[in-house]
């Protein structure tokens, strides 16, 4: 009983307390409703005011990639405000250089609607939807990366181009956040989004990707990304992955040899063992329907006694270099993995001819 | 402490018990807050909004809640309750009419809940026994010497950018020395009025 009461007392302190700030909110921070004009007049929002950027966007179906859940740790929620978002706060100086500052970009997540906003976002963004889908299959395809293929339920489909990429909805224990992955699924099949995703220990979306079972019920917003494939059959495309930077290429090598069955395309592929090795016989499988469809795959660790390999090894930059041709013929390369892979493998096309035009790029 | 008028506790509290310079409570922000005037004046404006109010409240849960049920030992954490939920409310109010203000302070608003001249000038008027109208005007005249001292010392530094001080003494070290001699320069007021 001793205890009892100082506890009620000081309880009943914040109960109070509490109760005064929730309606001094409610009555001051009360900006009434202002409107968002997105793209000088595409799109006229009026939300009410007091929240972010994001979060009003978010709720009328304009979805901004963001990962932290608009805590403004991950600077993924860059827009450009051009007039009405107030000065830059101190919270997004980090994410942000000095050009970007001058051009007005700022995190959505920060940016307070206190009166009417005018904002620019890339074109594409007003396209992305959320979707529901459940779980339609989950394979492990090594032993740490996972495929996991989502039937859409609601909008039933997507309409994609390879190299965008959604964000998955995982729980946290502070609310939901949002994790992005390249769509594997090639462009063609609107009705599934196909995933692989490499289990990252203590990370949040793979834990959760990877224990998802059959069934389960999942949300995703996109398509997002700005990339585009070049429409020219004459391209030849050079598309060179490491780790779990195969979604991407997955995604484009099928969407190409769909639209134009005799494209030049080389696949090369970077692993450390024959454990990490997945997708080759479906690659083989595809070359030899398509001749002018090269798989490459790399193995950059020593061979164990046990192992069979005997494609090539080496770091996969070696391979690009031993298989590319030097010369001036057009050309575009899709790059995804590590950085080092990353700068590598951009110096041998360097040396091959490939202008900074013709390299994309995803470093993770 | 009945016949001290609240007046004489006013003039007292800003000049010859002046809370930074006699007590040297509320550095932080003062050192932090004090190199242009205007932030400093609008900084010294919410403390002494909010020293003011958070005494009043304050007597009020002292003497009406935490006294008669004998919890008297909860003050500190109580105080610090209030001033808390009390810098919310003024944080929102400066949000909404003040914009500038409210960037200009950034951080330092919030900040204002763990200023110990704010809960040091709630537990002086426990200590010192004042009645109601001698707190709130402790409390206020708190505010004022608080904003006098800090737009002095603002004042000060804005000259101070302009002269050549050595380089071992550059930024907060000149700026404690420049406290302390104004301290000293406080204690010539000392025969005006006197409280304890």
């Amino acid at each position: 009983m001793v205890f009892l009461l100082p506890i009620l007392v000081f309880a009943g302190l914040l109960v109070g307390l509490t109760v005064a700030l929730s309606v001094a909110e409610r009555v001051l921070i009360n900006y009434g409703v202002c409107k968002i004009d997105i793209n000088r007049g595409d799109k006229i929002l009026e939300v009410d005011g007091g929240q972010t950027l994001l979060s009003a966007l978010n709720e009328s179906k304009v979805f901004i990639p963001s990962a932290c859940g608009g805590r403004g740790s991950c600077g993924h929620c860059k827009i450009t405000v051009r007039a009405g978002g107030g000065p830059v706060l101190p919270t997004e100086t980090p994410f942000l250089s000095r050009a970007q500052v001058r051009a007005g970009v700022r995190l959505a997540c920060q940016v307070k609607i206190r009166e009417d906003i005018e904002i620019t976002i890339p074109e594409d963004l007003l396209n992305v939807q959320m979707f529901t889908a459940e779980v339609a299959t989950t394979r492990l395809v090594t032993h740490d990366i996972v495929e996991v293929l989502l039937a859409l339920k609601e909008p039933a489909e997507i309409s994609q181009r390879p190299g965008q990429y959604v964000q998955l909805q995982a729980p946290s224990p502070e609310g939901p956040v949002y994790r992005a992955y390249s769509i594997s699924s090639p462009s063609y099949e609107k009705d599934t989004v196909e995933l692989i995703i490499r289990l990252v220990p203590g990370g949040i979306g793979s834990t959760y990707a990877h224990n998802l079972e059959v069934g389960d019920a999942t949300v995703l917003t996109g398509p997002y990304g700005e990339f585009r494939l070049s429409e020219d059959p004459d391209v030849e495309l050079v598309c060179v992955g490491g780790g779990c930077g195969m979604a991407p290429m997955k995604n484009i090598i099928y969407t190409v040899y769909e639209r134009w069955p005799d494209r030049k395309c080389w696949l090369f592929f970077g692993c450390r063992t024959t454990s990490d090795i997945f997708y080759l016989e479906e690659f083989q499988e595809l070359a030899r329907k398509h001749p002018n469809f090269r798989v490459v795959y790399a193995l950059s660790d020593p061979l164990s006694p046990e192992e069979r390999w005997d494609g090539e090894t080496g770091f996969v930059h070696l391979s690009v270099d031993k298989h590319i041709e030097p010369g001036g013929a057009k050309r575009s390369a899709f790059l995804c993995g590590p950085p080092p892979m990353i700068e590598a493998v951009m110096k041998v096309l360097a040396d091959k001819g490939f202008t900074p035009e013709d390299i994309f790029y995803d470093e993770f | 402490m009945g016949e001290i008028s609240p007046f004489v506790i006013l003039i007292a509290a800003i000049f010859t018990n002046n809370i930074l310079l006699a007590n040297f409570l509320g550095m932080c922000s003062f050192l932090a807050v004090s190199k242009e005037i205007p932030t400093a004046a609008g900084l010294g404006a919410a403390v002494i909004f909010v020293m003011t109010a958070t005494t009043a409240i304050n007597f009020g849960v002292y003497h009406h809640v935490l006294v008669p049920l004998g919890l008297v030992y909860l003050q500190f954490i109580v105080f610090i309750a209030v001033i808390a939920a009390f810098v919310q409310f003024v944080e929102m109010f400066v949000e909404r009419f003040s914009l500038h203000l409210y960037h200009s302070l950034g951080i330092f608003l919030p900040l204002i809940t763990v200023n110990c001249a704010i809960l040091g000038v709630s537990l002086f008027m426990i200590i010192r026994k004042y009645t109601f109208a001698q707190s709130v005007a402790f409390g206020f005249g708190g505010g004022v010497g608080w904003t006098l001292a800090i737009i002095l010392i603002a004042g000060l530094r804005q000259k101070m950018r302009y002269s050549d001080v050595p380089r071992p003494f550059r930024g907060v070290a000149i700026a404690m020395i420049i406290t302390g001699v104004m301290a000293m320069a406080f204690m010539g007021f000392a025969g005006m009025v006197r409280i304890q």
